[in-house]
């Protein structure tokens, strides 16, 4: 059953995976003309009922369930019937797609020369192309790529275009239409454009509900979107959102298809057009805004060697099948099903296990780059190495023997990994930094992050002599997290042992019991942080004490779990790869119970914690610069929030945070390992 | 197929009879325009209709004219002559004595069967091979001296044993026998059964009411783990119209009474009761009573709990009746809802008052070819909306119209067959109708002439609008004929490793379609995964039209060579099948009831409070569980 190629783990090494093509080589020999104007006939889901994208707005706005809110929200307001109706087909307006051929040839030609000067080469899967084909013929399919780059949904419509199947609608953000004509293109692309926020507008999300559902039930074409939601800044997964995949997989409970297929995409970049972007943006330089001539400039900026894409379609999952057993469809029957209605508890269970599984299944085959590895080791040694004394740096001799250390142990842990092996190693280690020579420098025979240097991101005059320590601190932040963006594609394949290395560490004992406490807090401390499956902790805990057992790092007998002689290196790795999130919760605690005022809100707590956190890391009082990423201290406030910890008050003083500091106190602590984990916070799981 | 060893002499002969039938068939054809052409015409045939009176249909020994393992009467099957051509023996049916010519290929196509594979049954019932009756012998004693008949001969006791699910019919063929009643006793009237259940319960009998036995739901089976003797109460004999009151149109029958002797004896008298279920040559009175049976002309006459006046029934506690014929009462909750549906779980019905209709004056068929399901369920749900649904209207999926295709008989002229192809040509090249998505309607008008011709149009009118196309009556009335000789269709089917069945459910108008889809591919797919080597035949048709929903019929069938356990995947099949029909809104049964196949979903069904009622019920009732059957709770 498909179900099961989701997720699985035991022995991760036995995961098979298939073999990828260059499809930027034919376009390197063949005419791209020709090619943008090639004979595109797809295969068509055998229930479609065609129709045109007109006809498609119209099904929308007569739909019973439109019908229903619309009147619903005119007893409500008070407003006429016409007049809400007017609202509904302007948002619909606002929202639609128009898919066009002629647009998507314009683009496939256009991008064929983009990406033959970006990149050196686009790999897909081919197999998961037959698959999906074979998907898009049987059922309604839901597309799901992950998401590092604006290039990921023209990425997606290139290949699919490339491989004559059939053409996706996109949920893209609004911000998009901020650029008048690239907007435009991109909804002639397939694009259908969502406001970011509708919260509590009814009629919005009806409109917008029934757009998507229709689009997909009546096999229109494949649906694709986001699970988490927005670009991934940092290379993790983000933790899914849930209001799109609840809306597709609407149909399947109410029976109005037989089943559908969630095709789980893993796009993995070499190196992300809007690496150093990224790191500005979390450091607090704001973002530009997206405009049409900040493209052009972008990529102008980038035109540089990008390496390589990986694109892997992974297996469809069928809905059918993982809703088997967990979700009693007949709930639906006692309601007409155009009434819309809050999901149930089960229902809603089921749709964030789903996500979670399904964004596991985007990481799993994400193709992972030596430089990857690289620099996971560096940003460590980075860090170790700042103690007094030490030379900067690492010999590449000594680079070169850990690499292959750390690549032999990824692949047990069940890693994708791209690493070439019928060339040496020190010729793998030489070329994969000489792709990143913005990140790394190379001077008397080691390596280290170029920092001194200011890199090649930070404009040049802000190194001139006048730079505050502060400016010059957040220039050096910038290489830190471009750098910790790619050791953070390799996190999720050592997440679940470096949680147990890091509760083996925290643990009052060596007994199983204790470790299973202190690894059961971790997961739920950086559940926001990373991508855990929620009520997984069993599991988790399996997965990673079988991983470290197999790899002889550990010895778990009935009652202890023992760090063996020769694992002791495994383990440091892996509890060095997560302490810079172990710090910077520590640090987020200690600003609330320090810093928090009264009238601390939501929106003022990045500033305040920046500045906090640049004040320690000034003082030296603080080791990772990586920290001072607004990600991080998002993640861990909402954790804190999750927990309790800190409440959001609502009424007259709307977004103030109110802090429990006893509680937050004993989470800076219990993270610490200053005290041992108490059962009452894992009782909380 | 001794019949065809004797050469080609009484082929021949056959052929010339045949022939001799089709003219007398065309001499009586222009009559039919003014004369009341019944529905009775369209199912089999006691002996010589309108003989006499006296004449009953169900003998105490069945077995002298019925099959024992398979459906129907002895002299009425389906085979593939020599030619490989189909046909259908003896004379009761419409069909009889027929070649259908196109059945071979369809069959053959449909479920990738051979003529050369063959899977015939056991031919002769094995006594031996049944369990010797474990006899409760004070009971006896005491039955013998009331002078009511019984039994208990093996032939007797097995054929009482099952109803005509797949797994039963299955397990006759192959000669397998699981626990069977001990002993048969036929009653003669209200007063046998009332003795008869007192001994039982002074006895501790276990007693299962045996009507027609034409259960699908595994109602008839005698629970494995019962240890006290099983006696079936066959009410075969009960089968008496004790009145007619014309004044307010009710007839008060005795519960055994099987539909055709029913309808055939009031029309006698000018009157019909209009209920008439498929199985209506064989089925019950108390069946009926005891499933809350539905006829295909409920839309007129309504379905059993609309046409039930009054019921006597006999349980352990005694007799349970009201005390008087008001046609509706406001009593508390209506206790003939406490019998109609129990399932002979509380205890026997006897006797019933039943409205009864004066003869319908006029009847016609029809046929709307609409170019696809979603049309055609469009224009019923209209015609429903408008309350102006014929007495019958079905509508067949496009498999169900290609079967029904198959099953024509030889066109008896060139102008026939001519008129055939320009129909064919007609809509599917001028009218651009898709031969493999087209569905079709077939329709009952019955009333008096002008206002069935009225009603007629109205329905014509309204199917127009959904792009139907009359079809003719031919299409309409072969669609009913082929409900009274699918059972014996499947007999066939089962001599050549094609095992099936249907099932039914109801849903509200809103999920028809829905539900058509997804069940027919949960049957598919379930096939597949389960190794079924061939694809099967799954089809549907919606069968009734309510107000707020319809009925919908699924008919399930496929080749099981290669699998050493057909009945077990057949069973998960149509496992996996009403699952999905619950998850799609369906309910667990519109008529057949639930018996002991359904029963695990009862609970699901009508709620723990409800289903605590219904135990309750039963525990005052029937506190030793006499009526045993173990149906429904």
């Amino acid at each position: 059953m498909a179900s099961k190629a989701v997720y699985s783990h035991r022995d991760p090494m036995l995961k098979k995976r298939d073999d990828f093509e260059d499809i930027l080589e034919e376009r390197r020999n063949s005419s791209d003309l020709r090619y943008a104007l090639k004979c595109y006939t797809p295969v068509v889901y055998k229930g479609i009922s065609p129709c045109k994208a007109d006809a498609l707005t119209n099904m929308v706005l007569q739909s019973s369930h439109l019908h229903y809110v619309i009147s619903q929200v005119s007893k409500e307001t008070g407003r006429a019937v016409d007049d809400v109706q007017d609202e509904a087909s302007a948002i619909l307006e606002e929202m639609a797609q128009r898919l066009q051929l002629s647009t998507i040839r314009f683009f496939a030609f256009t991008l064929s020369k983009v990406f033959k000067t970006l990149f050196r080469s686009i790999c897909v899967n081919e197999e998961g192309i037959q698959r999906l084909q074979q998907a898009i013929q049987e059922h309604p399919v839901v597309l799901l790529p992950s998401h590092r780059s604006y290039m990921d949904f023209l990425l997606m419509s290139y290949l699919l275009y490339t491989y004559d199947l059939a053409l996706p609608v996109i949920a893209a953000g609004m911000d998009f239409m901020g650029m008048k004509f690239v907007g435009e293109m991109l909804r002639m692309s397939g694009a259908f454009f969502i406001r970011r926020s509708f919260g509590g507008d009814k009629l919005y999300w009806a409109v917008f509900s029934e757009y998507v559902k229709t689009m997909l039930k009546n096999g229109y074409a494949p649906v694709e979107f986001f699970l988490e939601g927005t670009r991934s800044r940092t290379s993790k997964s983000l933790t899914p959102k849930l209001g799109l995949l609840n809306i597709v997989m609407d149909p399947f409970f109410k029976g109005e298809v037989f089943d559908m297929s969630l095709v789980p995409v893993s796009i993995s970049y070499e190196r992300i057009l809007e690496e150093s972007l990224y790191a500005r943006e979390m450091l607090g330089v704001p973002k530009p805004k997206e405009s049409t001539s900040g493209l052009f400039k972008a990529r102008k900026v980038l035109s540089q060697n990008y390496g390589s894409i990986h694109v892997y379609f992974g297996q469809p999952v069928s809905l059918r099948s993982l809703a088997e057993g967990r979700v009693n469809r007949s709930q639906f029957s006692l309601v007409p099903r155009h009434i819309p209605k809050r999901p149930s508890e089960e229902i809603q269970n089921f749709v964030n296990d789903s996500a979670y599984m399904l964004v596991r299944a985007q990481e799993e085959n994400m193709v992972l780059k030596p430089w990857v590895l690289l620099a996971s080791l560096l940003l460590q040694n980075h860090h170790q190495s700042q103690a007094p004394g030490q030379k900067p740096g690492m010999a590449l001799d000594e680079l070169t023997e850990r690499v292959v250390w750390l690549r032999d142990l990824s692949r047990q842990y069940g890693a994708f990994l791209h690493w070439p092996d019928h060339r040496a190693p020190s010729d793998v280690v030489s070329s994969s930094l000489s792709l990143h020579p913005g990140l790394v420098k190379i001077s008397e025979g080691r390596v280290q992050l170029a920092l001194e240097l200011g890199g090649d991101v930070g404009p040049k005059e802000s190194r001139s002599a006048d730079t505050t320590p502060e400016e010059e601190l957040l220039s050096r932040a910038v290489i830190v997290l471009s750098c910790a963006s790619y050791r953070n594609q390799a996190l999720h394949v050592f997440l679940r042992p470096a949680l147990l290395a890091l509760a083996i560490h925290a643990a009052a004992s060596t007994k199983k019991q204790e470790v299973f406490y202190s690894f059961s807090f971790l997961r739920n401390m950086f559940s926001n942080e990373f991508i855990l499956v929620p009520g997984a902790t069993v599991q988790d805990f399996e997965e990673a004490c079988y991983l470290l057992v197999k790899t002889g790092a550990l010895q778990i007998t009935q009652q202890e779990v023992l760090v063996t002689e020769r694992g002791h290196r495994t383990i440091v790795f892996l509890t060095s790869m997560l302490d810079p999130f172990l710090q910077g919760y520590q640090v987020v605690c200690r600003f609330l119970c320090e810093e928090a005022t009264e009238e601390l809100t939501e929106k003022q707590f990045i500033p305040s914690i920046r500045r906090f956190i640049i004040k320690h890391l000034l003082a030296g009082r603080l080791r990772y610069t990586e920290v001072l990423s607004s990600d991080l201290q998002k993640n861990a406030l909402a954790a804190l929030l999750r927990l309790g910890a800190v409440q959001k008050l609502k009424g007259v003083d709307q977004g103030t945070l109110k802090v429990n500091t006893v509680m937050v106190n004993s989470l800076e602590d219990t993270l610490g390992g200053k005290l041992p984990t108490q059962k009452v916070v894992v009782a909380r799981l | 197929m001794a019949s065809n060893s004797s050469g080609g002499s009484s082929d021949r002969q056959r052929i010339a009879q045949q022939r001799l039938r089709v003219i007398a068939g065309h001499l009586q054809r222009p009559v039919d325009g003014d004369s009341a052409v019944l529905a009775a015409e369209y199912k089999a045939q006691g002996e010589q209709p309108g003989s006499s009176r006296e004449e009953k249909t169900v003998p105490r020994r069945r077995q002298e004219i019925m099959k024992w393992n398979g459906w129907g009467y002895s002299d009425s099957r389906f085979f593939f002559n020599k030619k490989g051509q189909a046909e259908f023996t003896g004379k009761r049916y419409k069909l009889s004595g027929l070649i259908i010519p196109a059945l071979k290929d369809w069959f053959e196509s449909t479920f990738g069967a051979s003529l050369q594979h063959k899977t015939p049954a056991t031919p002769i019932l094995n006594s031996s091979a049944v369990h010797p009756p474990t006899l409760n012998e004070t009971f006896v004693e005491e039955l013998k001296s009331t002078g009511i008949p019984f039994s208990h001969d093996a032939e007797d006791r097995v054929f009482r044993a099952h109803g005509h699910c797949l797994h039963e019919i299955f397990a006759l063929r192959e000669g397998k026998f699981g626990r069977v009643p001990d002993m048969v006793i036929w009653p003669n009237c209200h007063n046998d059964v009332v003795k008869v259940v007192e001994l039982a319960s002074k006895h501790n009998v276990c007693l299962i009411p045996y009507g027609g036995g034409t259960s699908v739901s595994s109602a008839l089976e005698c629970p494995p783990e019962e240890t006290r003797s099983i006696v079936s109460l066959d009410t075969s004999q009960m089968n008496h119209i004790l009145w007619i009151d014309e004044k307010n149109l009710t007839a008060h029958v005795e519960a055994g009474i099987v539909g055709q002797d029913l309808e055939r004896l009031l029309n006698e008298s000018g009157y019909c009761t209009g209920h008439e279920p498929d199985s209506m040559e064989f089925s019950s009175l108390g069946g009926w009573v005891a499933t809350r049976a539905s006829g295909m002309k409920k839309n007129i006459y309504g379905n059993i709990e609309d046409l039930v006046v009054h019921i006597k029934m006999v349980t352990p506690r005694g007799v349970i009746e009201k005390s008087c014929q008001g046609p509706r009462m406001s009593t508390g909750p209506d206790i003939h809802h406490f019998i109609m549906g129990s399932e002979g779980t509380l205890g026997v019905v006897t006797e019933v008052t039943m409205k009864i209709r004066p003869m319908p004056e006029y009847q016609k068929y029809g046929s709307v070819v609409f170019p696809n399901f979603e049309q055609g369920v469009a224009c019923l749900r209209e015609v429903a909306r408008q309350r102006c649904a014929p007495a019958s209207i079905r509508l067949m999926d496009n498999e169900q119209f290609k079967f029904g295709h198959a099953l024509k008989p030889q066109v008896s002229s060139i102008f026939t067959s001519f008129l055939d192809g320009l129909k064919k040509f007609y809509i599917t090249k001028f009218k651009g109708f898709d031969p493999n998505r087209l569905c079709v309607a077939t329709l009952l008008f019955e009333g008096d002439r002008e206002r069935v011709l009225q009603h007629e149009k109205q329905v014509y009118d309204i199917a127009a609008k959904f792009g139907g196309l009359a079809a003719g009556e031919d299409n309409g009335q072969r669609g009913y004929m082929l409900t009274f000789v699918i059972a014996y269709l499947r007999d066939l089917g089962m001599d050549y490793y094609v095992i099936g069945e249907s099932f039914e459910t109801s849903v509200p108008w809103d999920r028809v379609l829905d539900i058509c889809q997804n069940v027919k591919e949960r049957i598919v797919r379930e096939c597949k995964d389960k190794g079924v080597q061939f694809p099967p035949l799954s089809t549907c048709r919606v069968t009734q039209t309510y107000d707020a929903g319809a009925c919908v019929y699924f008919y399930f069938a496929f080749n099981y060579r290669g699998l050493s356990d057909p009945v077990h995947v057949y069973e998960q099949v149509e496992h996996a099948a009403r699952e999905e029909i619950l998850a799609n809104g369906g309910s667990l049964s519109h008529h057949h009831g639930v018996g002991k196949l359904r029963k695990e979903w009862m609970r699901e069904t009508v709620s723990s409070v409800g289903l605590g009622m219904l135990k309750s019920v039963k525990d005052f009732v029937d506190p030793n569980n006499i009526f045993g059957n173990r149906n429904l709770l």
